[in-house]
């Protein structure tokens, strides 16, 4: 195949990585060979093919109702995400790294998540500190002493990963409470395989489309003993859930009902839900409600999401619930920082993927270090998810810097520091042409009995020049993730 | 054993209902527009506020009932729940909601159907481009209908979009008649006119029955005969009687396909409104009083609704005296 003829004319033709790790051409002095053919046919389209087809995309996703919804004082606004039409390509060295890596995290977090709701040895063995633990807004005394089924707490993980200047893979965050996207990285490469079947063919990337299916093998895999074909449904807030779109897929995808907490009842421990004909036993709910929400007997009393009596009957095993209640201890940001340490306590082993280097403001030390560095550390607040609250050190104005820094002072335990990683960027479709824009990555791991991770992952793109927020809702979109064979 | 949620039965339900009320008043609009000029030309478009009950609401806000002002109120106003709008979304809404059952295709026209309207301005929809925008409506209506036709899945589910699309179109049925014959009531002088004449036809066409009925009344038409046809006759989809033998048919297989217990009390209603749609007839029901009969069945399918309500969706036991007043 001619490699250089199309390039010089191509929409890839004036791009630039501007210094930075490119998913597409590689790093500085090692250039990707896997996207080589891959490159060669997004060169041979025109920008303006390219965009006709990007426009096409985005309106199917909009008449196929693929939206999130905002919701202002007035208005819901059903929004797409934005899709870019350029994917992001994985070999298969690097895609093995990350399989491997996100099965051992996900192992290490449900010893973890035993261990502490059980013998708390690795606390008895001071391997974290007990009041991080213990003292942590997600950790659920509620959960002690309960067995959940084969010891899976996280039957849905989303690790976050980012890739810096030297090409690898470190861990950003992990989300083990209710990681969503999956529903974008399935829809994302039927939308490519409608809009691109030139672009794909013959590439040999790894399937997505089997993630429903893997996702109700897990869920069979932990309900209560002795039930011939076990009842799963999936628990949404509702229509006016702004990720109610991807419980909508999941829900059809498994083929489970989709219910909301009116539709449960609780009685003699036994959840049911209500039928046309009566109640009807329900086995195994992956709830996509907050620990906060499901049960108003136990936890917040004022939740209609939920239903009451639900905890107990997931005490005594009658439900499974998906993820387990109480994992949100395990995700935490400050947690987080601990993880190489519990890789090593638990498995014995090195993690496969590393940290990002942490400095913990409860510690004198990681205090002090960040005071003194601020303006060149990222300061993450570590009870909030969505991008929300975050100092880029390097970026801020001295205000900015100022109130950081008076935050952290009154609320030490509530911030984290990391070194600020540059993020890889992926050619993305711009106003001004195709351009450097940086990515992260999601790779989703479902676990039953054992782990399986989905090749591929959300690819979360930060459409604003310059930007490393990813997060949709602040100005993300995002990819296909192709997983090469 | 069925596993169908109630919500969804009642949402699938209340879908298949707008979307037949949505259809229906398309059909409403363009004919009033069409055919009910008076002899001078005139249009009546107060008669469709009476016909939907609206005129209060509809006078809250404007002061006369103008063609653009009634056709905006019926079309595009977002705030008017009985607009064509508000039914479409409301359709969609339940679509939504029953995503997860329903077919793709069926979610994607519906929520194309309702972006378009959303998108639709006020000055591009003036009389002059009404009949088209009627038929538009209806058409993709109709398309709805196909789609779920071709696409849906055929379990419980099926049944109650069959059930909520017959009740549906049998009360709008019933209060086309009833708007000609209770609201409209011809002085001695004008039955029989030309004026009157032009009126049932207009109720024919609004219930796309002008064609059929024609193959069965060459020549002519009366009153009488028109009111016989959309109450009685039998091979006419639109009829009430063709609604309600269809209604129980479906909740009669829903019963034994899934072995339901509840709903008796609601094929026992159903039956009692078959046998006597069985067994009178139009010259009966006219000697009578066509706008009595007309509210007893009325009654029926609001005494039928709500047994569905309590039996399958989950609502509380419902008492007839409620629906009498």
């Amino acid at each position: 195949m001619e490699t250089t003829g199309a390039a010089a004319s191509g929409p890839l033709s004036a791009y630039h990585s501007e210094g930075f790790f490119c998913e597409m051409l590689g790093g500085q002095h090692a250039p990707a060979e896997h996207t080589l053919r891959i490159q060669d046919r997004l060169s041979a389209l025109d920008l303006g093919d390219l965009r006709g087809r990007a426009r096409d995309a985005e309106l199917e996703l909009y008449s196929f109702g693929i939206t999130f919804t905002v919701y202002t004082q007035k208005d819901a606004i059903d929004r797409i995400l934005p899709f870019d039409v350029i994917p992001r390509v994985i070999s298969s060295e690097d895609w093995n790294t990350i399989e491997a890596g996100v099965t051992q995290r996900v192992r290490a977090l449900n010893l973890f998540l035993w261990d502490i709701y059980h013998d708390q040895k690795v606390l008895k063995d001071g391997v974290i500190p007990r009041d991080l633990v213990e003292g942590n807004a997600n950790y659920c005394s509620e959960m002690c002493g309960v067995d959940v089924p084969n010891g899976t707490y996280v039957h849905i993980n989303g690790t976050d990963l980012v890739r810096g200047d030297d090409g690898h893979f470190v861990v950003l965050e992990d989300n083990a409470r209710c990681p969503s996207g999956v529903s974008y990285v399935v829809e994302n490469r039927h939308l490519m395989q409608r809009s691109f079947p030139d672009l794909m063919a013959n590439i040999g990337i790894r399937p997505v489309s089997n993630y429903g299916q893997k996702l109700h093998e897990a869920l069979v895999d932990v309900a209560p003993q002795g039930i011939p074909s076990p009842q799963v449904v999936l628990l949404s807030p509702g229509t006016y859930n702004s990720a109610y779109f991807e419980h909508i897929f999941l829900a059809r995808e498994m083929g489970v009902p989709l219910v909301e907490g009116s539709d449960l009842v609780v009685e003699n421990d036994r959840v049911f839900m209500k039928s046309i004909d009566g109640l009807h036993p329900v086995h195994v709910i992956y709830r996509r409600i907050g620990d906060d929400f499901l049960d108003p007997d136990v936890f917040n009393p004022e939740s209609v999401l939920g239903a009451k009596g639900l905890m107990a009957a997931y005490r005594k095993g009658n439900v499974a619930l998906a993820n387990a209640v109480g994992t949100g201890v395990a995700d935490d940001k400050a947690v987080y920082a601990y993880m190489p340490r519990l890789i090593r306590y638990y498995l014995d082993e090195e993690a496969i993927l590393s940290n990002v280097e942490t400095h913990i403001c409860r510690e004198a030390e990681g205090l002090a270090y960040t005071l003194d560095n601020l303006a060149s550390l990222v300061v993450k607040p570590v009870g909030e998810a969505g991008g929300y609250g975050i100092t880029i050190g390097p970026r801020a104005s001295r205000e900015e810097l100022e109130k950081c820094r008076a935050e952290i002072l009154a609320d030490p335990g509530n911030y984290i520091a990391q070194p600020m990683v540059n993020l890889s960027v992926c050619p993305t479709l711009t106003d001004d042409g195709v351009g450097a824009r940086h990515v992260d990555l999601r790779p989703f791991a479902v676990t039953g009995r054992s782990t399986w991770v989905l090749p591929g992952g959300l690819s979360r793109v930060a459409l604003t020049k310059g930007s490393i927020i990813v997060n949709s809702s602040q100005g993300g979109g995002s990819k296909d993730t192709w997983v090469l064979e | 054993m069925s596993r169908l949620l109630s919500r969804y039965a009642e949402a699938i339900y209340w879908m298949a209902r707008y979307i037949e009320r949505a259809e229906n008043l398309a059909r409403v609009l363009d004919v009033n527009e069409t055919f009910s000029r008076d002899s001078r030309g005139w249009q009546n478009w107060q008669s469709i506020l009476q016909l939907y009950r609206d005129e209060e609401r509809f006078f809250k806000n404007n002061e006369r009932a103008d063609a653009d002002s009634v056709l905006y109120f019926y079309t595009l106003d977002q705030t008017n729940p009985t607009s064509i709008i508000s039914v479409v979304n409301a359709a969609r809404a339940n679509a939504r909601t029953l995503r997860p059952l329903i077919s793709t295709e069926m979610w994607i026209q519906l929520n194309i159907f309702s972006n378009t309207l959303k998108s639709l301005k006020r000055e591009e929809l003036t009389e002059p481009r009404l009949a088209r925008f009627c038929n538009t409506v209806k058409e993709t209506c109709q398309t709805h209908t196909g789609i779920t036709e071709g696409t849906f899945y055929r379990d419980e589910g099926w049944f109650f979009y069959q059930i909520g699309r017959c009740i549906e179109r049998a009360d709008q049925t019933t209060r086309l008649l009833d708007v000609k014959y209770h609201l409209l009531l011809p002085n001695d002088e004008t039955v029989g006119s030309p004026f009157d004449v032009s009126q049932w036809n207009a109720v024919l066409r609004s219930a796309a029955g002008y064609h059929a009925f024609r193959r069965v009344y060459p020549s002519g038409l009366s009153q009488t005969e028109v009111a016989g046809f959309l109450l009685f006759h039998s091979q006419f989809p639109r009829s009430v009687k063709a609604c309600i033998r269809e209604i129980d048919d479906r909740l009669t297989e829903l019963r034994s396909t899934y072995r339901l217990r509840g709903g008796g009390r609601a094929l026992e209603e159903l039956d009692e409104l078959c046998a006597v749609l069985d067994d009178m007839t139009v010259q009966e029901v006219v000697n009578k009083g066509l706008h009595e009969f007309i509210d007893w069945i009325q009654i029926k399918l609001i005494n039928i609704h709500s047994e569905l309500g309590t039996a399958y969706f989950g609502d509380p036991p419902f008492l007839e005296s409620d629906a009498a007043q």
